[in-house]
């Protein structure tokens, strides 16, 4: 070959920040320009936190509702983006061969899931913004340890991914969607989001509060709301389901 | 150019349950375009999809540009190009972008602006891949392979179902890589696709590959050919077959009709026209018959290649 082609090869993988930083953009683009997954992670968190504090529907016991309300709502924006959003999207890109076709590409698998998992952070951080000015606008009056909150919504960020992506890697798109909705709505109700977990009766309270969920939304409030320290029995908890989901997700995972 | 193998499989088995999709699979493929022919189900996806790392061998060896493709994917994978059979790309995300997407995955991309102008990927605009034409998508597909400057393209089925105007890009494509210095192999079902583009040609069926080598080689190996002429009867056949190579044969089909079947070449033509002077023969219609892939197929298998 004497002259170089336009086709001539000169093959090379980019640096790796480059191409995480690529793929991690792209999916931020790919779950905000799609309007199922904004609804449920913008508009129904948005909707539930001022429906909730301005009309007085549930009992939120005592002390403004927004105080209340606020924390379990930040605990839904990221269950809706780690486990829900992460679950349906990473499910029917299984399902059209795309995460078949990256596997081929030079981008390795690890660094596939670490710009996914970037994509979710930033996506969360969008939500927190947005909830914060809302829930400020409310008259919302928070306390505590601001690393207390951060460590809660990591943990409870990697638990939910790790849910998320077992039920995405090891079921039909469409048995995911199905399902990441349903469990999305059940976690709702009976995660302690809205319903203060002592509406349950006292046998249901104690198997709840082991949900990722409560755990979660529990943390929060005792930090956000009573102005807690550490609450290490829910970032317990949420260890523990981190620790399962995610290993159950790395060794039943099915790329095609 | 180099003539080191770019695949290397040896003795591939590979089951799905039951059924043995890859049966002893042998397939050295050198640079330049080899062809994988077949029917449907004959193990062809199943060869390449090894060949890309997507499938663990259950015995027997794969290389590619001498490597392991599962052992040694990472060092592979910025090497090779891949096109699969369909998919591959979000179902929200629009032609350009996807295809700028794989271009920065790779260190020395091609000109993205001119592979979508060089195929016709412009007019999908700012539609999203789920609203594109089956052949945008194909063509979507055939791009994202080849941006990353490979050395070694897959292409599975790459014109299936494109129309006529489409599959001709498609080949152009192909042709251009080759001249550049790119390998490709390609899977296809269509005789002509592999006679048209192919150095190469591995036919396969029932998961082994049961001939290979060029066009030319595999019609007339396969199957030789026929040179027919009319003279006038009871001409000595005896006499026709001294002048002609070892391997052939010549008859007198009916009076008058005459038969050589052998390699025919230029040369045989020649021998036979010469004789036929030193005869005192006017040879009228004189015809050869070349056999196509499609008749090779068809002996070595008994099987119709468009299954």
């Amino acid at each position: 070959m004497t002259t170089a082609g336009t086709y001539t090869p000169k093959p090379g993988a980019a640096p790796l920040p480059r191409m995480i930083a690529a793929q991690a953009a792209l999916e931020t683009k790919m779950l905000l320009r799609n309007g199922e997954q904004l609804l449920l992670t913008v508009v129904i968190p948005t909707l539930l936190l001022v429906l909730f504090s301005s009309v007085d529907i549930v009992d939120t016991g005592v002390g403004k509702a927004v105080d209340f309300l606020a924390p379990g709502v930040l605990a839904l924006a990221v269950m809706s983006t780690a486990f829900t959003g992460q679950a349906i999207a990473t499910g029917f890109e299984r399902r059209y061969g795309v995460l078949k076709r990256l596997a081929s590409s030079p981008l390795p698998r690890w660094a596939l899931m670490t710009a996914k998992t970037a994509s979710v952070l930033v996506t969360e951080v969008l939500q927190i913004a947005l909830l914060t000015v809302i829930a400020f606008a409310l008259g919302w009056s928070p306390h505590g340890n601001p690393l207390a909150v951060l460590l809660l919504l990591v943990l409870g960020t990697a638990a939910f991914s790790g849910l998320g992506l077992l039920m995405a890697g090891t079921l039909r798109a469409e048995a995911t969607l199905a399902a990441a909705n349903l469990v999305f709505l059940l976690l709702l109700v009976g995660g302690g989001v809205i319903v203060p977990l002592d509406k349950f009766p006292s046998g249901a309270q104690d198997v709840l509060a082991l949900l990722p969920i409560s755990a979660l939304s529990d943390g929060l409030r005792d930090v956000l709301q009573h102005g807690a320290g550490v609450p290490w029995g829910d970032l317990g908890i949420l260890a523990v389901w981190a620790v399962v989901g995610l290993t159950a997700a790395g060794r039943f995972f099915r790329w095609e | 150019m180099r003539t080191e193998p770019v695949v290397q499989v040896q003795a591939l088995v590979k089951r799905y349950g039951d059924k043995t999709a890859v049966d002893g699979l042998d397939l050295v493929a050198r640079a330049g375009v080899t062809a994988v022919l077949g029917p449907n189900g004959a193990g062809k996806t199943t060869t390449v999809e090894t060949c890309e790392g997507y499938r663990k061998p259950d015995s027997g060896t794969v290389r590619v540009l001498g490597l392991d493709p599962v052992r040694q994917s990472g060092e592979l994978r910025p090497r090779v190009g891949v096109m699969l059979q369909s998919g591959g790309v979000y179902s929200g995300a629009r032609a350009d972008e996807m295809l700028r997407h794989v271009a920065k995955l790779h260190a020395h991309p091609l000109d993205v602006d001119a592979l979508i102008e060089r195929l016709g990927l412009g007019s999908c605009g700012r539609t999203t891949y789920r609203r594109l034409s089956g052949g945008q998508q194909q063509r979507l597909a055939l791009a994202m392979a080849v941006v990353g400057r490979p050395e070694l393209v897959f292409l599975d089925e790459p014109t299936a179902g494109l129309d006529p105007q489409a599959r001709r890009a498609t080949w152009d494509l192909v042709r251009d890589l080759r001249a550049d210095g790119v390998s490709v192999i390609l899977t296809t079902h269509y005789m002509d696709e592999a006679e048209q583009l192919a150095d190469d040609v591995a036919i396969i069926d029932a998961g082994r590959v049961i001939a290979q080598g060029s066009p030319e080689e595999l019609c007339r190996g396969g199957a030789e050919n026929t040179l027919r002429f009319t003279g006038r009867p009871g001409l000595d056949v005896g006499s026709l077959l001294k002048a002609l190579p070892a391997d052939c044969t010549a008859a007198e089909l009916t009076p008058g009709s005459y038969r050589v079947v052998g390699k025919v070449d230029p040369q045989l033509l020649a021998t036979v026209t010469s004789w036929c002077a030193q005869h005192g023969v006017m040879p009228d219609r004189i015809s050869v018959e070349r056999h196509t892939l499609e008749d090779v197929f068809l002996e070595l298998t008994g099987k119709e290649l468009r299954s």
